[in-house]
């Protein structure tokens, strides 16, 4: 079956999921974010590419960093942008996803960014829309959130250049996480020979190691020689529920604190997807330290959703 | 056809340009021949203000139809675009679409005090009101032919025609 998020001719239509992507469409979009990056330090931040087109953020779930870089990236395209915040308008008024869609599709919609709590919601927007309409999955449920996976990766180039001979380590709830999953196959796909899930049986996928990648559940082995440590976030929700005995219990066993940093190599870089519950997965003195990329990461993803955009404006 | 050495074609160049260069113009580069030639002409003339190089991908007039470059690069203008003299160098020029780009481009870095164009080869058939005022030569090339430069393994140039465009390339400039 053909990937449904590639033209006939192998083009990108769609960003739906890293998983199954070729390695040349990870490595264009991310050579072209590093053209971006010089865009967005100039004195006029902008370039004309997607001058005219409208772009709608569709947030059926909340997001700040997420949907606030994506409007940027846009405006940085000279693109127009609306935001819906879905949570609060039609939807609670009994209108379907796809007729919603359809509307905006009636207001000339070029393309849509869409975040929503059920896996699977950007990939049926895309399977619905007209040819010339292209769509970003921006998180859906459990399963994907591809920009993630390619700020993440673009973060770790940036600063390791070659993913031939790292070892890279993602901590903590790996299962809820679909900046976890995005990543995997990003790295995988990279060709990254050494990446490690950490976190308590509770918090990983049964059959993780499926996806390429060796299992721990003691993070002194398993950050032991690492080049880049990946914090996922405790969603609050889950330290109430019976996966996990307390925050307190979780830092102590897998929040990332200058002590255990210091198993991972010497130059190690920490990364961490926001929001971050300091104290919970991660120490604020290695959060606010010199490891930290934290706050680059974000600017990154600034660029590297300006390239996505404008690869799938021109397919 | 017989193409003219590019080598010649250079040193020509650079004998015209070098009086209308002082140490503070800033020499830009299109990528890929121009950038190549603009970093030679650099190197000859031992130019203070750094050497900048334009990727016109993010500018181009094509893109609705083309999409966007398969290998876009970074552009670098090391320099202060505010009130500067600039010369922009490129291999060939045709259309005209490049050096409408470029001069957008530029644009968004400052307010240019004055741009010139130094182009290798000037093949004619321009659409756009746009003139070179350095030239290494005029040249008659059949239209719907891609004529562009090449640079081999020692640095030397030459010049290429091609009868057809490859899958992936854009319309010529």
């Amino acid at each position: 079956m053909r990937n449904p998020q590639l033209s006939v001719e192998g083009g990108l239509q769609h960003l739906l999921t890293i998983e199954g992507l070729p390695r040349d469409i990870l490595t264009h979009i991310l050579d072209t974010a590093a053209s971006f990056i010089g865009v967005t330090e100039r004195e006029v931040k902008k370039v004309p590419l997607l001058r005219g087109k409208s772009i709608f953020n569709l947030f059926f779930e909340p997001s700040t960093r997420t949907r606030t870089t994506f409007e940027i990236a846009a405006k940085r395209l000279s693109a127009d942008v609306i935001n819906l915040n879905i949570a609060v308008s039609s939807s609670t008024k009994g209108e379907t996803l796809l007729d919603t869609v359809d509307n905006l599709c009636a207001m000339h919609a070029d393309m849509f960014v869409v975040r929503h709590s059920s896996s699977g919601a950007a990939h049926l927007i895309a399977s619905h829309v007209a040819p010339h309409v292209h769509v970003i999955n921006a998180g859906d449920g459990r399963h994907a959130h591809p920009t993630q996976g390619l700020l993440d990766t673009y973060t770790i180039r940036h600063y390791k250049k070659d993913f031939a001979n790292l070892s890279i380590a993602i901590v903590g709830d790996v299962l809820h996480s679909r900046v976890a999953r995005s990543l995997i196959h990003a790295l995988t796909t990279l060709g990254t020979p050494d990446v490690r899930v950490i976190g308590p049986r509770t918090l990983l996928p049964t059959g993780v190691e499926q996806l390429g990648v060796s299992v721990h559940h003691d993070m002194r082995e398993g950050l032991a020689g690492c080049d880049v440590v990946m914090m996922l976030r405790l969603q609050n929700e889950r330290m109430k529920g019976p996966l996990l005995p307390s925050a307190q219990e979780f830092f102590k066993s897998y929040g990332l604190t200058p002590q255990k940093l210091a198993l991972a190599k010497p130059d190690a870089i920490v990364m961490h997807p926001g929001p971050m519950n300091r104290g919970v997965e991660i120490d604020s003195s290695v959060a606010d330290g010199p490891h930290s990329v934290i706050l680059p990461q974000v600017t990154f993803g600034i660029a590297v959703r300006m390239a996505v955009m404008s690869i799938l404006a021109g397919n | 056809m017989n193409l003219p050495a590019a080598e010649v074609l250079c040193q020509e160049l650079a004998r015209r340009l070098r009086s209308g260069v002082t140490d503070s113009t800033g020499l830009v580069g299109i990528r890929t021949g121009g950038a190549w030639l603009a970093e030679r002409l650099h190197r000859e003339f031992g130019l203070a203000t750094p050497l900048g190089t334009l990727d016109i991908s993010f500018y181009r007039d094509d893109f609705d139809t083309a999409g966007l470059h398969r290998q876009v690069k970074p552009s670098q203008i090391p320099f202060d675009v505010n009130g500067a003299h600039i010369v922009v160098v490129d291999d060939v020029l045709y259309t005209g679409r490049t050096v409408r780009a470029a001069m957008n481009e530029l644009f968004d870095y400052g307010r240019p005090g004055r741009i010139e164009l130094a182009v290798l080869v000037d093949r004619g058939e321009r659409q756009l009101p746009i003139a070179a005022q350095y030239v290494g030569a005029t040249l008659a090339v059949p239209q719907g032919k891609l004529l562009r430069l090449a640079r081999d393994e020692q640095g030397k140039f030459s010049l290429r025609l091609s009868d057809a465009r490859p899958p992936d390339a854009k319309p010529a400039a």
